[in-house]
């Protein structure tokens, strides 16, 4: 599992994503007033539904437009617990980081909920310790 | 003596103090690269020599940054392609009306019932006095403008822990903050306290200016009467013939009013993008683009998905399906290529380019953003409040509430901005279906103007951008870390292909940065095309 998650964590880097933070809004005012969008979900379901479906859709089975969001569901990239992991913290092309949002413990959650719903069923889980060594 | 064993305010912590205070949304700003001061670059259409007859450029995308490419390309002589995913022209520059459908990522789809000359828009909405470029655009297509408003007095500021959760007007909360802050300078430059900072002679400048800024009485106080209530307000205004004194306002205390946070609202106005004047296109941002469809409407080719873009050493081809129904690959070939397609769709899209180049596209995230238009019976906030277009802010997740800022005075009914996001905020909105994110909207509205919001509420829209099929998110974002590292690779012409678009820009987000970037990539597109 170790090696696992460091070999994506050095996939993900390589990927070099660095800096940007998902809360970078362009137009500042918007936000003028409500600065810190509540963000103390408990639980990775909790957290599934209020940020990655907003994406990924409801039943994690993604979308099509002029490109595309991948499902998640029957996610066979998901087998590697690591892989979401960088994902979430690092971001990935298109997908903003998560890392400046999001506490080890709620990655951690939404991984291992993401990873046992939607027809995943991978069965070892990931820590917050082990999100923490990926950022 | 030093700088820090003296107790006085030194000129550098005199700075900080009004830097943290008066200025703190410019600190705020300062976190992010797009709170710097952003001129627009553009210094005009390009002049380009003709070209050999018969070359041949494929313009991917018709929102702002190719038909910016097109119409320019066009007019020197190239022979122009645009193919484009939507059924209409614009891209971003997008307004939606009655009779409009919209269907977002996951299918949910949104028939907009707004009244004839109601309108919301979803993507930009200004058009600041100093974006040379989109406004050029806007002038030769003969698109009317009318003035945006950024900054309303008289529109609130609204915090749902301070004030008893009642909105504050825009006009007391400034008044109160700056007459405060002068107040405490005035107080320390009388207790000497800024000798090493100020001078004796500019000392009584600086309290002749902090009693006009700060609206003070000859005591060098902010206490109501006339002085504070020509900037707050007064509860009664002065009238004519008998009975027309008017009554003064009693100003909020300093630590009412910090602890209201209501100050975080102020000097938004104060920055460069948000400067009086700023304009916007009668009947709609979206008027641009469809202005741009009408001049270009030989060249485009709408409803294309483009799934391939190759070339060699000759020319480049596009590989496009239908974008609603798919079925059979088709092909158009060109000498060069500018592509528009934001990177967030750019990068699943197979393209020989260099490793660099791919690396540049695959660096940028897509910011999260959202806006709802609520159509409302009547125009409450005119006829019962007195805000004519302008700006609330409020702390709760809408964000924002904004007036419509033309028919002002009309009876009839009026669209409101009834949630304007960007960010973290956002993300939450697009978890939610339309339905639901219109139902939070009016609960928040109906706090800053109770009794009324969800009464006159008639019809909505509301557009999550990371669910829009065509951009998968509202802008690229750049951290200053990958704009070194990867913005000159992006913007490189790479054998036949330039890319342009507000990403490809340094006013990312902004129309402005759209239109800048397609004038230099066609720019230096030409050059290679003439000199080849």
């Amino acid at each position: 599992m170790k090696t696992g998650l460091a070999a994506a964590a050095a996939l993900i880097s390589l990927a070099a994503m660095a800096g940007a933070r998902a809360d970078t809004a362009q137009d500042m005012g918007a936000g003028a007033m409500n600065r810190n969008a509540p963000y103390n979900f408990q639980g990775g379901e909790a957290v599934f539904k209020n940020i990655c479906q907003g994406c990924h859709m409801a039943n994690a089975e993604g979308a099509v437009g002029a490109g595309m969001y991948p499902a998640l569901a029957k996610n066979a990239k998901l087998e590697v617990a690591g892989y979401p992991v960088a994902v979430i913290v690092h971001g990935q092309k298109a997908m903003p980081p998560f890392g400046g949002l999001l506490s080890d413990q709620q990655i951690a959650d939404v991984v291992n909920y993401v990873r046992t719903h939607f027809g995943n069923s991978y069965r070892d889980k990931v820590t917050a310790a082990d999100v923490k060594a990926q950022r | 003596m030093s700088e820090t064993d003296n107790p006085a305010v030194s000129r550098r912590s005199l700075l900080k103090m009004i830097g943290t205070l008066a200025g703190s949304t410019a600190m705020y700003n300062a976190m992010t690269e797009m709170g710097f001061a952003q001129e627009s670059g553009y210094a005009g259409p390009p002049k380009f020599s003709a070209p050999p007859p018969g070359t041949s450029v494929l313009i991917l995308g018709a929102g702002i940054a190719g038909c910016t490419a097109a119409i320019e390309l066009r007019d020197a002589g190239y022979k122009v392609t645009v193919l484009e995913y939507n059924n209409r022209s614009g891209g971003r520059n997008w307004s939606l009306y009655g009779g409009d459908t919209y269907t977002e990522l996951g299918g949910a789809t949104q028939h907009v019932q707004f009244d004839p000359g109601q309108y919301i828009n979803p993507g930009p909405w200004r058009l600041p006095h100093h974006h040379y470029g989109i406004l050029h655009y806007a002038n030769r297509l003969s698109v009317g403008l009318e003035p945006f408003q950024q900054v309303n007095y008289n529109a609130y500021v609204h915090n749902t822990n301070a004030y008893g959760g009642k909105p504050k007007r825009y006009r007391e909360v400034q008044a109160d903050f700056h007459g405060h802050v002068a107040e405490l300078l005035a107080k320390a430059t009388h207790q000497n306290a800024l000798d090493q900072a100020v001078t004796k002679e500019d000392r009584e400048i600086l309290l002749e200016a902090l009693r006009a800024w700060g609206a003070l009485d000859a005591n060098m106080q902010y206490v109501k009467g006339r002085q504070t209530s020509n900037r707050r307000g007064p509860v009664v205004d002065d009238g004519g013939g008998l009975n027309s004194l008017p009554t003064y306002s009693e100003p909020d205390t300093l630590t009412t009013v910090l602890n209201s946070y209501t100050w975080r609202a102020i000097g938004w106005g104060h920055d460069y993008e948000y400067q009086t004047s700023i304009f916007q296109p009668k009947g709609g941002m979206g008027q641009i683009g469809l202005a741009f469809g009408r001049e270009l409407a030989p060249l485009i080719k709408y409803n294309c998905k483009v799934i391939d873009i190759h070339q060699d050493d000759k020319s480049v081809t596009a590989t496009y399906i239908d974008s609603r129904s798919g079925g059979a690959p088709q092909k158009v070939t060109a000498d060069w290529c500018v592509c528009t397609i934001p990177a967030s769709v750019l990068s699943q899209i197979p393209m020989n380019v260099s490793a660099k180049k791919k690396a540049a596209i695959n660096v940028i995230p897509y910011g999260a953003g959202l806006k709802i238009g609520l159509q409302m019976k009547r125009r409450f906030w005119e006829e019962d409040e007195r805000i004519y277009g302008g700006l609330t802010y409020t702390n709760q997740p809408n964000a924002m509430i904004g007036y419509p800022m033309w028919d002002y005075f009309s009876k009839g009914k009026g669209v409101l901005l009834g949630a304007y996001v960007m960010g973290a905020g956002a993300f939450l909105f697009a978890s939610k279906p339309p339905e639901q994110r219109i139902a939070d909207a009016l609960e928040y509205g109906e706090k800053v103007h109770p009794g009324k919001y969800k009464a006159n509420y008639e019809c909505g829209v509301a557009v999550a951008w990371h669910r829009v099929p065509w951009t998968l998110g509202c802008s690229g974002q750049w951290s200053e870390e990958n704009r070194a590292a990867h913005y000159d690779d992006l913007c490189a012409l790479d054998g036949r292909i330039v890319l342009a678009g507000e990403h490809a820009s340094r006013l990312p987000a902004w129309q402005e940065g759209a239109v800048t970037s397609a004038t230099d990539a066609i720019t230096r597109l030409h050059q290679r095309v003439i000199s080849a």
